[in-house]
Order: C-alpha cells, then structure tokens, then sequence
C-alpha cells in the first residue's frame, strides 16, 4: 500500500477508535456548501494524480486530491470532456467533485455527475480499502456503491479513486441569446426539449435566455437558424457558459442575499414569487433564487411546484437540503451505521443526525 | 446445471398459504404444483426450483399485504417480472414466495411536455415506446427482450440494450421509483425534479436484483424519436483489425447510436436465418449506426465510414433506407434464436472487458472452444464492451452442459483478469454468485453485505443471489482468482 494510504488507515482508525469526526477536504472549494463540517481537518490532496487515461475507452480514473482542472485539462488535451460540467469554483478536487455531486449547464443534455461514474475506491470507517464498479461502462455485478457515493457529501467514506466516463468534446458549439419573459423562455425550452435538437444548455436572467447549441457542424447551423436570436462570438458564449458554471455572473454576486437552488420538474411555469432575482437553468429545471425569503416559504414554493430546495450559499448554515420523509432517513441512518459505524466521516455534514 | 441455494429457511407451509389466501383474492395465490410449475425457473432455464406459492398482487396494498406476511412469517420472497432475465434472478426459493408483478401492467401516465411516463411494473419495455410514438417520443434502454420484459425487471437488472453507448442504461433513463421494503415500507426514491436530496438511493436501487426491495412504480424519462437514422455495415479480415476500428470511431469523437461487432461464427448461423446480406467471408462485422436529424447523420456516417475505411475494412455497405437499416440489424437482433437454431442448446454469457483487450480475449475464446471441446458464436456491444459468447452444446450428451459451464465461468474470470465484469447487463442472479468472489475482494463483498443489512436485515429478499454469503467465497476459494493474480497460470483448470 502507498505510503499516503498506510498513514491514511492509521488515522482513519484512530479516529474510529476514540469516535472522533474527521472533516474530509480536498481543496476546499466548497467549504460553503452544504451543512456546517465539523471534525478535525483532513486534508485529501496528499493523494493526488491521473492513474490511469485512455481515451479511446473513454474512461479516466484519478486519485481523490487531484485537482479538478488538472484533470480537465488532461482530457481537453485528448479533445475530451467530463460532460456534466462540474463547477470548480476554484481548487476544486476530484474527490470533492464526487461528495458534492454537482454538475454544471451541460447537465440539461448530457445528464448529471452520477451518470458518469464507473467506479469508485473506497476507505471506510475500519481503514479496509475496497472496490465498487470499474473501469468499463457496463457493470452490474454487485450494488451500485459508486454512484450512491455520488453527491454523498463524504459521510459514507473516504473515496480514494474515482473513474468517471467521458466523453469527445463536440464538434461545433455555438452560443445565442434571445429577449424573452421568463414565461415565453419556460414555454421555449419545454417545446425544444421534446425535440431533437442539439441544445445543450440553457439559461434565462433578466429578459434574456441564453442557448448553447453543440454538435455536428450542419446540426448546429441549422439549429441556430431554427431557433433565431443573436449569435454570440464564440469567446464571449464560452465566457458565459464558464461563469455560469463557475457562478461568477453578476446574478451571483449580489452580497449577502442568500442564493438557494430550486429543482422542479420540467415544465413547471413561472414560480409566484416577486421578492427574489431569479436565473434559470437546466430547461427551467433548475432555478437560482435571491431572497431574503424566510427558508419555511421558499421550502413550501419548491414543494408546491412539486420540487425541492437547497440553501446553496449564505443565509442561516442550517437546515440546508430539504428534509427526508422518515422511511427514508431511516435508511440513510442505517446505511451510514454500516459503512462509518462510529461516525467518523463528515458528521452532520448531509444532515445533522448523520 | 444446478443451483446450490444456500440460504435456508425452516417455513411452515400450511400456515403461509392460509395467511396469503386471507390477505388476497383467491385469484391471485396460486399453490398447487401444477400452477406453480410455470414459475420454477427465469430465462435461464437451466436453474429449476419449485416455490411454496407464488402470488400475483394486483395494486401495491397487495403487494405490501404480502411483504408484511412474508416479514412476520420469516418467508423469503422472489420478485419477478415477465420471468425472462437470464442469470436465474426469479429463480424460486424453495422455502418461498414468488412476487409476480405481471398483474400490475397499467401505464398511469403519460407526460409529453414532461417528457414522462409513470408505470407499474409490469409493463412491458416495448409498450412504453408504443405509448409514446405518437408524441415523437420513446424509452430508450432496448434491451433485445424489449418485447416481453418489464420495466420492473429493467429495474432489477439495470437492463441495456444496443444503444446504451448513446442513450444509457436504466439507471440514466428512469425518474424515480416506488419500492416496498422487505417489512411492507414503502418508499419514494429519486423524483421528476433533479438532484433529489440525501443519498441516492434510486442509483442503488437500481440494478439491486431485487435484493433490496420491490418496485411497484417506475417514473421513467422519454427521448425525442430521432428523425433519422442510418447504419453503416464494414467487413473485417481479422478481429484485431475489428476492435482497433472500434476503438479509432471513438478516437475520432464519434458516439454512435449502436456500434455492433459479430464474428465469422455468429454471421454464419445468422445469415440463413434472416437474408440480411452479411459478408460469410469477413472474419468478424461491424454495424455502427448513426442518428439525429439527417444532416447530423450524413455528416457522421461520412466520418465513420473514413476512419472504417483508414482501418482496413475489407467492404462497407450503408443502409441506403430504413427497410435496409432494420434488415441489417435483424441478422444482430436474431443472432440468439439463431444459435439456438444450430445447436440444441446454448449458454449466453455476459463479460464486459475493456476494448482494448477485444483481440486477446477472442483469443483466448478460441482457445477455450478446443480445450473444452464446444463452438461458440461470439457477438458484442463492442460500442460499451459488452460481450456475448454463446457456447453451443447439447444438453443430452452427457458431460457437455458442465463443460458448457466451466467454459463460461472461464470467460467470465478472464473478463475480470482485463479489468472488466464479470455482467454488463444481465445480472448476478443465481448463475454468477461464486464469480462474485472473483470480482469483488472480501472486503467489498462485505459491504454490500452491509448494505442488504441496511434495506433488508432479515434477508428475506431473494437470498442467495447477487451476493455471495460469507462461506460461499471460501469454499469457491479453493480456486479464486481475484483481479489478474492467477496462481499457476500456465496450468489449465478444469
């Protein structure tokens, strides 16, 4: 075993043994989200590097503390993507990508984070370092761990490897920008989405709906006369697309408010609510609120749509994803005594009690 | 062939059959053998057990009716779809209870602007398709059952089919499901808005083999009809060359809708059967399709039909229309009833290997037909590598149906040794149970021991499959091989 992993095991049985948290962090990108860490500090990015690449599998495996961009960059050098357009908001890790389990504006086409993941390997509460899924893009022998670890927050383990799939960059990517009311914008993206068009991402803030369209050359020019709108300079689309993904459009930025994240199912018409900026993303089935709204309302407007919220960023760090029925919960509690028995990993970090 | 069960039950049969008929209409419990025998195996009919009952619920409150009984009464129960998955994952238990889900075969809902349909879980995978053909729409993951499985089995399994490269699996194409937990629980996983919260259950259960609960409604997402599909057709002289022209359309950022690869023995037993043109000289096919709207797919067919072309096809033919494109794939689709059709008997296996090893494990396929003395006709998802031999034999001669076996739990090691699976699709079941002990270290098997604790501590749910129980590893030990570390290599095993 890697000299990192033995002392990795001993740590990780230490803290068993004397029951005490530890707060899993690669580089810290998302110390933000999701409920307060607690613990003491582990630092992930020990473990680090691509161990295994081969592009025309279409498979990429890398070591938790691997930085996310330097993975991207391996892959766009092979002309390749991770489709799910993690956000990195800055150091982001392999390992931390995987745990917060978020994906960016390609999802709307290519489908999340969890779709990608092949394989995964794991240390759990015990110090035993196991395997789940692989390398290739079908596997069903054994329970699906790897992607139950997707969007975990950490509380199952510490995951040491992930293989993602991926996927050939496309050929032609071309940006456009319509006026619309956010109406006409939802009506827009619901009637494109039964269609089979090349649209890849969108976005609607402030009148405007941005559209990425991606693919064969043809298909993409075609598209783009289909749809009409302002054609964007190639640069400036992709500055765009990367700010959305990494939040750093001006919608963002807008001090103290807090920014929750509404998911809604595809055609849901325009929220009623008055008191928040608003952009939308992933076909209208995603959608950035600031509000000062009390968290009880904004819950109670998700759920009425027949979605779910997120206090994503700011606010009260407490009571952050919205709460399980009790069946449920109950199997989250009885899978975590499982796999952390003494509950080690990221305590309370996905919800208090786990 | 036999199945060595070794989870046991002590179940008083008279008492659960009284209990079941008081909990359900009389039309639904079926007790006498007569009844039962229709039940006594899946599609791997080799694997026979007669249950105590087999109950067919017709709404979910029977179905948790049931699960309750079971649970208090310590019955194990097998959930069953159309019955036809091929590694014996209906296969009755002998102490218990077959599920039959057959009953439940409403589509609820069909949503065009959603671009969903809300089902029971017995409908069939095709029915889906048909429901939805008139919005422009379909249900993507075609397994090549599609016309008599369920989606409540597609579940179970995490089925694929030969778009999957392109389109996913089961686990990208369904929304959420209802399942019942082995006490009667029922639960509402995932859901039609994204990034359900807490851990995703709905991934895990999702090809769970029915270990983990009982599905009793399935919200899965449709896919816009593309308009327009075409297949290009290349002859190769060599394997090798096959699988490097493979893997160049993949170089080349190419994701065909289906990328198909048969060899000179599938094509053989096909050919007569279906007329479809095959090239009976060419040491191994390729059918790469491309969809889209038409100009999407001219300009890829173009494309694949370069890189087939640098990679040395010997002739390429395209589908010049969709009577020719469905002609092409009808020689693929019926390459199993095909085996069937020249060898009395054939056993279908399911390995996935990485790619790149395609030529080797061929190879070493061929070698394998002399040492255990069989033919076998391989075809293979080479798009997602997913292969399937299938070893011909003749059940009534004696000796052949255990050599047919160890000829196929051989390929299956192999797959492992080259860092694939040991099932792209088809399940663990009953069949595979002691290569999970070639696939997964101790250590894992353990913890997806932990996880059927987590779901269903009594163990009542399909035991004995999908994971191997503790003892079943170290006895099947005495010839593990894990990950490529084979002790001996050079000496054969038989």
């Amino acid at each position: 075993m890697e000299a990192v992993l033995t002392r990795w095991r001993e740590i990780v049985q230490a803290a068993s043994a004397n029951r005490t948290g530890l707060r899993l962090r690669g580089g810290g990108s998302k110390d933000f989200y999701g409920e307060p860490a607690t613990g003491e500090l582990f630092d992930t990015r020990d473990y680090r590097g691509i161990v295994g690449y081969e592009p025309t599998e279409l498979v990429v495996t890398a070591r938790c503390g691997t930085p996310l961009a330097e993975l991207e960059a391996a892959l766009a050098e092979r002309g390749q993507m991770l489709a799910f357009e993690p956000p990195g908001f800055g150091d982001a890790t392999v390992g931390g990508c995987l745990a917060a389990g978020l994906s960016g504006p390609r999802r709307a086409q290519a489908g999340p984070l969890r779709d990608f993941v092949l394989g995964t390997r794991l240390m759990d509460g015990r110090g035993r370092i196991m395997e789940f899924g692989g390398q290739v893009m079908k596997n069903v022998a054994g329970y699906d761990i790897s992607r139950l670890l997707a969007g975990s927050m950490g509380i199952l383990g510490l995951v040491l490897e992930v293989s993602f799939k991926v996927l050939p960059r496309p050929i032609r990517e071309t940006s456009l920008r319509l006026s619309l009311s956010q109406e006409e914008a939802l009506t827009a993206v619901t009637r494109w989405r039964r269609q089979p068009l090349p649209v890849s991402a969108t976005a609607w803030e402030g009148g405007e709906l941005t559209v990425r369209l991606s693919g064969a050359e043809a298909a993409v020019a075609t598209a783009a006369r289909t749809l009409g709108g302002t054609i964007l300079e190639d640069r400036e689309g992709e500055r765009f697309w990367r700010d959305l993904r990494e939040q750093q459009l001006a919608f963002f930025g807008n001090g103290d408010v807090p920014l929750w994240r509404i998911s809604v199912p595809a055609n849901t018409g325009a929220l009623p609510i008055e008191a928040a900026d608003i952009l939308l993303e992933w076909h209208g089935t995603q959608r950035w609120l600031r509000t000062d709204m009390p968290a009880r309302e904004v819950r109670l407007l998700a759920r009425e749509a027949g979605g779910h919220a997120t206090l994503f960023r700011g606010g009260e760090r407490a009571d952050i994803f919205e709460p399980l029925p009790e069946p449920v919960m109950a199997l989250h509690q009885r899978l975590k005594a499982q796999f952390d028995p003494d509950g080690i990993f990221n305590p309370g970090r996905l919800y208090r009690d786990l | 062939m036999s199945f060595i069960n070794d989870a046991a039950f002590e179940v008083d049969r008279e008492p659960l059959i009284a209990e079941l008929y008081r909990r359900l209409p009389r039309h639904c419990v079926l007790s006498d053998v007569e009844d039962l025998r229709p039940y006594e195996c899946d599609g791997l009919s080799a694997y026979c057990e007669l249950p105590l009952a087999v109950v067919l619920p017709e709404n979910e409150e029977q179905v948790i009716a049931v699960l309750r009984t079971c649970h208090r009464l310590g019955v194990p129960m097998v959930p069953r779809g159309a019955g036809t998955g091929l590694s014996g994952g209906a296969l009755p238990h002998a102490q218990g209870v077959v599920v039959s889900l057959a009953r439940m075969k409403d589509i609820l809902s069909l949503d065009p602007e959603q671009r969903l349909a809300v089902v029971q879980p017995g409908v069939r995978n095709l029915a889906i398709s048909e429901a939805a053909a008139p919005h422009g729409l379909y249900y993507a993951p075609d397994p090549s059952s599609q016309i008599a499985c369920t989606i409540g089995g597609n579940v179970a399994e995490n089925s694929g089919g030969v778009h999957c490269l392109k389109y996913g699996l089961t686990v990208h194409n369904v929304l959420s499901v209802r399942m019942i937990l082995a006490d009667g629980t029922p639960v509402a996983l995932g859901g039609t808005a994204p990034e359900s919260p807490g851990l995703d259950l709905l991934a895990l259960s999702i090809g769970s083999e029915g270990l983990l609960g009982v599905v009793t409604e399935v919200t899965v997402n449709l896919t816009p009809t593309p308009p327009c599909a075409q297949v290009v057709m290349a002859s190769f002289d060599d394997v090798n060359k096959a699988g490097n022209a493979v893997a160049a359309i993949i170089a080349a950022g190419i994701i065909p809708a289906g990328l198909e690869m048969m060899d000179k023995a599938a094509t053989a037993a096909v050919e007569p059967f279906v007329n479809a043109g095959y090239d009976l000289e060419a040491a191994a096919i390729l059918l790469a399709e491309s969809d889209g709207t038409e100009e999407e797919v001219a300009e890829e067919i173009a494309r694949i039909r370069t890189v087939l072309e640098e990679n040395g096809a010997t002739s390429l033919k395209v589908s010049g229309n969709e009577q020719e494109r469905l002609l092409y794939w009808a020689g693929r689709k019926a390459a199993f009833p095909a085996i069937g059709r020249i060898s009395p008997d054939y056993y279908c296996m399911d390995g996935t290997i990485p790619r790149k090893h395609l030529g080797e494990m061929l190879t070493a396929i061929n070698a394998m037909e002399e040492k255990y003395n069989l033919r076998c006709a391989n075809v293979f998802h080479a798009g997602d590598g997913n292969l399937h031999p299938l070893i011909m034999f003749d059940a009534n001669k004696p000796g052949e149906l255990e050599r047919a076996e160890a000829f196929g739990a051989e390929i299956l090691e192999r797959s492992v040794q080259f860092g694939g699976s040991i099932t792209g699709e088809h399940g663990v079941g009953a069949e595979k149970i002691d290569q999970m002990c070639v696939q997964y270290s101790e250590d894992a098997l353990d913890a997806f021991r932990a996880v059927k604790n987590a779901l269903d501590p009594a163990g009542l749910l399909n035991p004995g499959k999908g994971i191997p129980s503790l003892h079943r590893c170290a006895e099947y030990g005495a010839m593990h091989v894990h990950k490529g570390n084979v002790p001996f290599p050079e000496l054969p095993r038989f």
